[in-house]
Parts: structure tokens; sequence; C-alpha cells
């Protein structure tokens, strides 16, 4: 009956309205950018193109964040090291794809490994140079380093704060390890000064609006993907998991599989998000994996609301302008500004901006109910849900 | 691997010992085996201590199959205790505790124990407060519980009756809709126990089933209660003589965790341990 299918997920209308909205954007920025000349009004820069990118890179990943806190009650404080991780395998793509253009010209080694008197490409960069091996990384990678991380956990019963500090813990061992120039991923610079993708100019406005394109149908997908999830019986099970743990192991569930199962999706779709970061923004360090990264990701899933998918997307666009602008006039103030953020809305909106507008519009529909027309004899009698 | 199979199978406890054998009716390590007419619990010598109180004392008790056991005891007497033993929540310290002639349960997990066929009622109501009722049961129901198949499953116009069914056995298809964490105490008692049924379990564990429930509704429970004796064992634990009286063929006491005294409610009643255990203090 209401058990979705991938099919029937993108037929619902939350999806409808949010693939409608996040497209039709993109498709008018595509144009603004593309067909009226720079001195127009009208013309929207190749760097607002980007910057937009980045933002949906960010509702990606707050997207994959929600389906594990939202829905599985894990609130994962080491996200970005699933997003850095993906980033990275993105990044090592590029890097092979500059060939003898880098600054020593050598045709077979990054410039940092030219730079360290490396005399040949580490065991873990071959096949870097493929596309293909590329995309099959940066789904594994995360997934993989997800997949045993959570198995150790949830198989030990480590849960709540405890679940929390440790992925803290995780993300910021991945850090202090990719600053180490020994490790081969180009220490505190990291990976940077890509040419192209796929044989695209990095630098050419069209490559950025086809990036941009590419962002917003990744998460188009990835929308109608988690509703697929958060719809099947999947998806009950693993609410049932974060309200009543004990009782759903008491009914016969494995809650340890369902966690683990649910934390590496989301793993591999924070990877995806940082692989499409990567040629957009140009660059990835080990900055990515600062803990301070995760904490924020948190900050833009609790303002957006939990547990809704569309609410995560909100938060992260909205809190990532408030970034962009705030940054801007007054840069040292926004650390400030987003912790007051984040507990004003623990305090005020436990239910994000997404449960206050849900709450204000329940209310007017309250004070002014809709006229019944003829179509409305098929309203539900009193007690029953639609 | 055929050869191994073969040896194992030759050497299986079963097959070595004659007196093991169930008829003629082979049973399949992992599944449960219970003839009938013979018990489907025996916990014996159980052992549990925390920081040193025996909260079970060399608890020795057999549960027949298909019979409606009451047990009873004041305050601390392991009842609870005893419950989280079966249903792998708390390991005991020692003794043994088996399912029918073959399971282990103090070497399974709570899954395991559940998906083997005994369903636990909580003593404080646990339902999945952000699921309605219906929904609640189809995550009860008894089926695969793997979470590919549950991303792939859907209901069936058959399940969905049985669900319905169930609904309407306990009382609660008007609000089947409504979400559980809005149900009366009763209610909810009631629709922990509409899962446990779901769940199809051998043996169902019932804590303290009529707290919070008026007469009526307590009426329906022991009517409910009997009517599932003979098809499942059913063990209830409850302060409430008098739904005790209602309801009971043997009744256990427990105190000081071990049994004081068994046998049908009259005689129990006139056990003079047990009037100094109940009244003497």
């Amino acid at each position: 009956m209401r058990d979705s299918t991938f099919k029937s997920a993108f037929s619902d209308r939350t999806a409808k309205t949010f693939m409608g909205v996040l497209l039709g954007a993109t498709l008018v920025v595509t144009l603004l950018n593309q067909f009226f000349p720079p001195d127009s009004p009208l013309h929207v820069s190749a760097y607002t193109v980007t910057l937009l990118g980045k933002y949906l890179c960010y509702a990606l990943l707050a997207l994959s964040l929600d389906l594990v806190w939202g829905y599985c009650g894990i609130l994962s404080l080491g996200h970005g090291a699933f997003f850095a991780l993906g980033g990275y395998a993105m990044g090592m793509y590029l890097m092979r794809q500059i060939g003898d253009r880098g600054v020593y010209g050598n045709p077979e080694l990054p410039d940092f490994m030219v730079f360290l008197n490396w005399d040949e490409l580490p065991w873990y960069w071959q096949g870097f140079d493929q596309f293909w091996f590329a995309a099959l990384m940066i789904l594994l990678v995360p997934g993989l380093l997800a997949f045993v991380f959570g198995w150790l956990a949830f198989r030990s019963r480590v849960t709540g704060v405890y679940l929390s500090i440790i992925t803290q813990a995780l993300t910021y061992a991945l850090m202090l390890a990719f600053f180490r120039n020994e490790l081969g991923f180009g220490g505190n610079n990291g990976l940077t000064d890509f040419k192209e993708l796929l044989g695209f100019s990095l630098q050419s406005d069209s490559t950025r609006v086809g990036l941009l394109i590419a962002t917003a149908l990744s998460l188009a997908i990835a929308f109608v993907l988690c509703r697929w999830i958060t719809g099947s019986k999947l998806g009950r099970v693993v609410m049932a998991v974060r309200d009543a743990e004990s009782r759903a192991r008491f009914v016969g569930y494995r809650t340890e599989h369902y966690k683990l199962w649910i934390f590496t999706v989301s793993a591999i779709l924070a990877g995806i998000a940082g692989a499409l970061y990567v040629p957009q923004v140009g660059i990835i360090n080990p900055g990515e994996f600062s803990p301070l990264n995760s904490i924020e990701l948190v900050v833009w899933v609790a303002v957006g609301g939990r547990a809704t998918l569309y609410g995560a997307v909100i938060g992260a666009i909205l809190v990532n302008y408030g970034k962009t602008i705030f940054t801007g006039v007054m840069p040292e103030a926004w650390l400030f500004a987003l912790g007051g953020l984040f507990v004003a809305v623990t305090v005020f909106l436990p239910q994000g901006l997404v449960g206050l507008v849900s709450q204000r519009w329940a209310a007017l529909r309250k004070q002014f109910p809709p006229k019944k027309t003829n179509n409305d004899t098929l309203t539900p009698a009193e007690g029953e849900a639609p | 691997m055929s050869a191994l199979d073969n040896l194992r199978d030759t050497f299986r406890r079963d097959q070595v010992f004659d007196f093991m054998r169930q008829g003629t009716r082979a049973v399949a390590p992992g599944q449960l085996d219970s003839g009938s007419g013979k018990n489907i619990l025996y916990l014996e010598d159980i052992t549990v201590s925390f920081d040193g109180f025996k909260a079970l004392n060399d608890l020795t008790l057999y549960i027949q199959t298909g019979e409606l056991r009451c047990i009873i005891g004041p305050n601390g007497a392991g009842k609870s205790t005893m419950m989280d033993v079966i249903t792998g929540k708390t390991r005991p310290d020692s003794g043994t505790c088996f399912f029918g002639q073959t399971l282990d349960l103090t070497a399974m997990s709570e899954t395991d124990i559940a998906m083997a066929g005994i369903g636990r009622k909580f003593q404080k109501p646990t339902v999945f407060p952000e699921h309605t009722a219906f929904e609640n049961l189809e995550l009860a129901m008894n089926g695969p519980r793997g979470p590919w198949h549950s991303l792939f499953t859907r209901l069936s116009g058959e399940q969905t009756n049985w669900i319905e069914d169930t609904l309407a056995t306990v009382g609660l298809l008007e609000d089947r809709h409504k979400v559980a964490g809005l149900l009366s105490h009763g209610q909810k008692q009631w629709l922990e126990i509409g899962m446990v049924l779901m769940q199809k379990p051998q043996l169902l564990l019932v804590d303290e089933p009529i707290a919070g429930m008026t007469r009526q509704e307590v009426e329906r429970t022991g009517e409910l209660l009997k009517s599932l004796a003979g098809k499942h064992s059913v063990v209830v634990v409850e302060h409430d003589m008098e739904f005790i009286r209602s309801i009971a063929s043997t009744v256990t006491v427990l105190h000081q965790g071990s049994v004081l005294a068994e046998g049908t409610m009259e005689q129990v009643q006139n056990d003079p341990k047990v009037i100094e255990v109940y009244l003497g203090e």
C-alpha cells in the first residue's frame, strides 16, 4: 500500500515539488549565464554559478547527514570525513589529468611528489588516471570506511554521545594523517592546480555551468533515493531503532545491521557530494577533515529541520548563503553568529525552520479552513489520517 | 564439504543418543524442538547477581508447552530478571536455560531469541511512539528481517488483513492510524500485546499486562490470554491476585530469587510459606 518503490518515490508530490524547484532554478541560472552578455543586468556571473554549485554540494552533504541523524538518531560529528574522502578521490583523478602541464612538467608525477623527490607513483595512486576507476573509488572509499567503522561501533553497541565523540575523533585523526607529506596526498597544501575534468577545461564558464547541472541532478536523484528509503519498510525500521532500539531488538530486528546499512549509504552520498565539490572550488586539502566542518554541517541540518530531507537542503543553502554574506561584512563574527544560531534553533525551534513553517501553516489552515468543494467529499472521517 | 556435513550429521546429538529423537521428526539445528506434552522452557539452577545481590538464586522452573502460567511474588523476587534471562537481556552467572530441547538461550542474542519464537511484553509498555498502531504491528510482523528485504518488500493484501485482524483482536481497529505515542496507557498495553502476537511466538512472556487498564479492559485481557494458551505457551507476571485467580491454572510464587511454591491458586494461597512472605512482614 504505502510502501514506496524507487519509481513511486519519483512521482510523489514532495519529490516532484523538490525536483521542480531545484531543476527549474538550475535551468534559469544556466540560461541567464549562457544567453545574456556579461554587461547585461540579467547576467549571472560564473562566480555565482560556482557558488550555487557549492551550496548544492553542501545540500547533498546535509541530506546524507539527515538520513543518519534525522531518521536513525545517529548524530555523526564526523560526516565531513566522508565528504573529504570523496573529494580526495576526485582530486586524485584531477591531479592525474594535469599530465605534463604541471610546474615541473613531469608527465608521470604530480608536482608535490616531484618536490618531495619521489621517483614513482605510489601504488594507491595507480588507476586514478581513469575516470571510471576514480568514480568507483568515490563511492567505495567512504562507503568502506563507514562500513568498517560502523561495523565495529554498532556491533559494540556504542550509541549516543559516545558515538558522536568517536566519529569526531575519526575525522580528526584523518585530518592529522592527511597533513603529513609522507602519506602522499600533498600534505598541508592538498591537491590543487587542476586543469580539466573529462577533457573539459575547469576554467571555462560552460564547464562550471555543467558542474552546477551535474550537482543539481545528483542532488535530485539523491533526494528521490532518500525518499524511497525513508518511505519503505526499511525506513520505518530505522525510525523504530531511533525511537526504541531495544524494542526493535526484541521484535527480532538486528538493529546494528540497519544502522550499518543507513550509515554506509549516507557516507557514500557524502562522498559523492565531496567529489562534486572539489572540481568547483578547485582544491581539496586536509582542512576539509576539520571537526569544525562536521559540526557546521550538523548546524545546517538542525536549522533546516531534521527528518524531512528537504529541511536539511534548505538549511544548508540558507546557512551557507548567510555565511557568504556575513563573512563578507564582518568575517571575525561569523563563528559567533553560527554558534548563536545553533543555540537559538535548539532552544526555540527544535524542529527547525521547516517545522516552524508547517506549524504556522497548520495554524492558518485552522483559522481559515479551506472551502468545501465537491471534490472534498473524500475527506477522511474524524480520527482517521489521510 | 559434503563429507564434513555427513560427519556432522552422523555425530549430531540426537543421532548418537536415541532418547533425544523426537519421534520420527528430525529437527534441524537452530530450530525449536518441542514435542507435544513436553516442556517448552527449561530454567535450571539459574543464578544472577548484581553487585553481590542475588536477583535470582538457583532458580529452577519448567514451562509446559501450551500452558498458561502465572508468576507472582513480592517486589524484588526476581520476576523481571527471570524475563530478562529468558529474552537474553541479562546473562546468568550460572545455570542453564533451554528453549525446547536444543536451543541454549544463554548463548543467543536478543534478536535470535525473538526470531526463535519468544515474544515479550514489557512491564512498561514499549511501542514505537512515532509510528501508527498499524505500522507498529507491521514492524512486529513475523517474516524476514534483513535491511535489503525491507527496502524492497511491499505489504501484501494477506498481510494487511492479518494486521487488521490483530488490530481488531486488541481493539485498536478504530485507532489504527493514530500515532502510538498518543494512545492511552491501556491501549499501549494492548498494542504491545498485538505486536507480540504478530511475531507468532511459541512462548509469550507477558509482564504486568493489566496495569493502567479499566475493569472492562482487564476482563478482555484475561479472555485474550486464556484464548492464547493452548496454541501458545504463555507466562504472565502480575500483582493483581483477582486477575490471576480469573485466568490461572498453575501459579508459581517467586521469593528472593527462587521458587517458593507452585500449584493451583488454592494450594498456593493456603501454603503457610506463601502466607508468611505476603502477610508476615
